[in-house]
């Protein structure tokens, strides 16, 4: 099992969501959270008061797959969240020591692997 | 000159001038959070240059005398717009008035367009558009123009202001064409709160807008205001009953929504019709803008805070039902088809129809016309990103973290990418 971590802009995050789905990616977790990457700060003006933004906002997925679900997760990730400027964000890959599904006690892959009859239609 | 119609007119001047803020309330709310700022800027900013054209040339072109269509540039630069008597108020007070009837008309179409166009073009929009559309229909009814001397009753604006802010919105949606997560993601209102607050603030200031428009404190106000309480009472109970008996829920947007469209279907009427027709106008209103909103959401008509079916739908239905309504025993002027006048009737939907061609043409002008100097809407990232922050360069609910503060010596610095240095020196806080 990975844990997959993706931050990208909030903007394309429907976008997102609509391509996991599409791959059966179901499952995760979301935070809205903010973060520096390189990008070009924006200038907001309050009166007189000038500011650069350093911190953007982003959307922070959790997504906890079983192996061979790693790849079509992050390449769902990588081509709807992409405009091509900088700020697009990353995708981490995380090794999982363990997992428990909470409801019935399943470990590990059991545990990550959506049961067929209560998935929804 | 008369000291109560003057005292009475200086009042209602001020709460037609609210209007504005609180249509930027209660269409700002209507938006998506990034989109706020520039929402309520659409209204805001209308205040200053509607206002600025009107007092140059725009009140002369609707009141000047002319001719059947146009007024002429007699009083441009308010020359001769003075303390003189213009019914029995100042010129000057009169000319104020007006102005701010132009100034609302022109923040109405806003609604068909927000979240997509840049902001200078619609600043050279708001500007001509008030000069050009605006003035002219003015003169049409109000000015002695041809519309006036067919015996048109709009007494507050049904047809000048509602119909023709409608009819050039659906114009301005369509040249726009749709925002670009139009019918693709749910958007949603960011602020439901600020739409009945600018509902609340639109019924008092209207308060103004149909009782200022007697020109006079006397019992025409009276009954004008009167019934400008009464008939969006009446579409406020249909439409929360509709809603209820269609998805058993009595909504905060539609109560928001039905208290505009009872508003400005009285707004014709206002003068001319009995307490208790005011109270049916105002019923009846309700059904045909309700059906209006559902229809126009399955369509690919990005009127997206539906301008036409609150203001042109029911701008229609009170204009009309004025010349069924009317009722020379309460306003001293004339009849309408329910009291043996069918005639009057005809002549409504003339100026509907009038008002209709004219500002959807001048309106398609205008844009077209902007076109050629540059680009009207938002580029599709600035749009994904929000207006707020591209072309206004501020923040709704700004929360201030990671602000870095540039000092005014340090103005070469713009735009030049912050160090992790300058973010570890500024503390951005806990990661």
């Amino acid at each position: 099992m990975k844990l997959v971590v993706a931050i990208v802009r909030p903007e394309k995050l429907a976008d997102v969501l609509e391509s996991l789905f599409r791959a059966e990616v179901r499952g995760l977790t979301l935070h809205r959270v903010q973060g520096h990457g390189g990008e070009t700060e924006r200038v907001e003006t309050y009166r007189g008061t000038t500011v650069k933004m350093g911190l953007s906002d982003k959307i922070r997925l959790e997504i906890g797959v079983s192996d061979h679900f790693v790849q079509p997760t992050v390449d769902a990730i990588l081509e709807s969240a992409r405009t091509g400027e900088v700020g697009d964000g990353k995708v981490f890959v995380l090794p999982v020591e363990k997992v428990y599904r909470i409801r019935t006690g399943e470990e590990d892959q059991a545990a990550v692997t959506p049961i067929e009859e209560l998935a929804p239609t | 000159m008369n000291n109560s119609d003057t005292a009475w007119l200086l009042v209602a001047t001020a709460l037609v001038l609210l209007m504005t803020p609180a249509l930027g309330f209660f269409y700002g709310g209507l938006v998506r959070k990034k989109n706020a700022l520039n929402t309520m800027m659409m209204s805001v900013c209308a205040l200053g240059f509607v206002g600025l054209g009107w007092a140059l040339v725009g009140y002369s072109i609707a009141f000047g005398r002319g001719n059947a269509w146009l007024g002429d540039l007699s009083m441009a630069f308010l020359r001769g717009v003075d303390l003189q008597p213009q019914g029995t108020i100042p010129h000057l007070l009169f000319f104020a008035f007006q102005g701010t009837f132009a100034i609302i008309t022109a923040a109405l179409i806003s609604g068909a367009i927000v979240e997509r166009m840049r902001f200078g073009p619609y600043l050279a929009f708001l500007t001509l558009w008030g000069i050009l559309v605006y003035a002219p229909l003015a003169h049409w009814v109000w000015g002695g123009g041809w519309l006036a001397k067919l015996g048109v009753l709009d007494f507050a604006g049904g047809t000048v202001v509602h119909v023709n802010a409608a009819a050039a919105a659906l114009v301005a949606a369509l040249v726009l064409s749709p925002r670009k997560d139009y019918a693709r993601r749910a958007v949603l209102p960011h602020n439901v709160p600020f739409t009945l607050l600018g509902a609340g603030l639109l019924w008092f200031g209207w308060f103004g807008f149909n009782g200022g428009s007697a020109l006079a404190a006397n019992g025409i106000a009276a009954l004008a205001f009167v019934n400008t309480m009464l008939a969006p009472i009446a579409t406020l109970v249909v439409w929360t009953l509709l809603d209820l008996s269609r998805t058993g829920r009595a909504t905060a947007v539609g109560a928001a929504t039905a208290i505009v469209v009872g508003l400005v279907a009285i707004t014709p009427a206002a003068g001319y019709v009995s307490p208790i027709s005011a109270l049916l106008l105002g019923a009846v209103a309700a059904v045909p803008s309700y059906f209006a909103l559902l229809w126009r959401a399955r369509t690919r008509i990005d009127d997206s805070l539906d301008v036409v079916a609150a203001h042109g739908v029911g701008g229609t239905v009170g204009a009309l039902l004025t010349g069924v309504l009317a009722q020379k025993s309460w306003n001293g002027v004339a009849d309408g088809l329910l009291f043996g006048n069918p005639r009057q009737l005809a002549i409504q939907a003339v100026s509907v129809l009038g008002t209709i061609a004219f500002s959807a043409a001048g309106t398609f002008a205008i844009i077209k016309l902007l076109g050629v100097f540059g680009a009207v809407r938002a580029s599709a990232r600035d749009e994904g990103l929000g207006l707020d922050v591209t072309q206004h360069g501020e923040e709704a609910y700004s929360r201030g973290e990671g602000a870095i503060l540039v000092l005014p010596d340090a103005g070469t610095s713009r735009g030049l990418p912050v160090t992790a240095a300058a973010l570890l020196e500024t503390g951005p806080g806990p990661p």
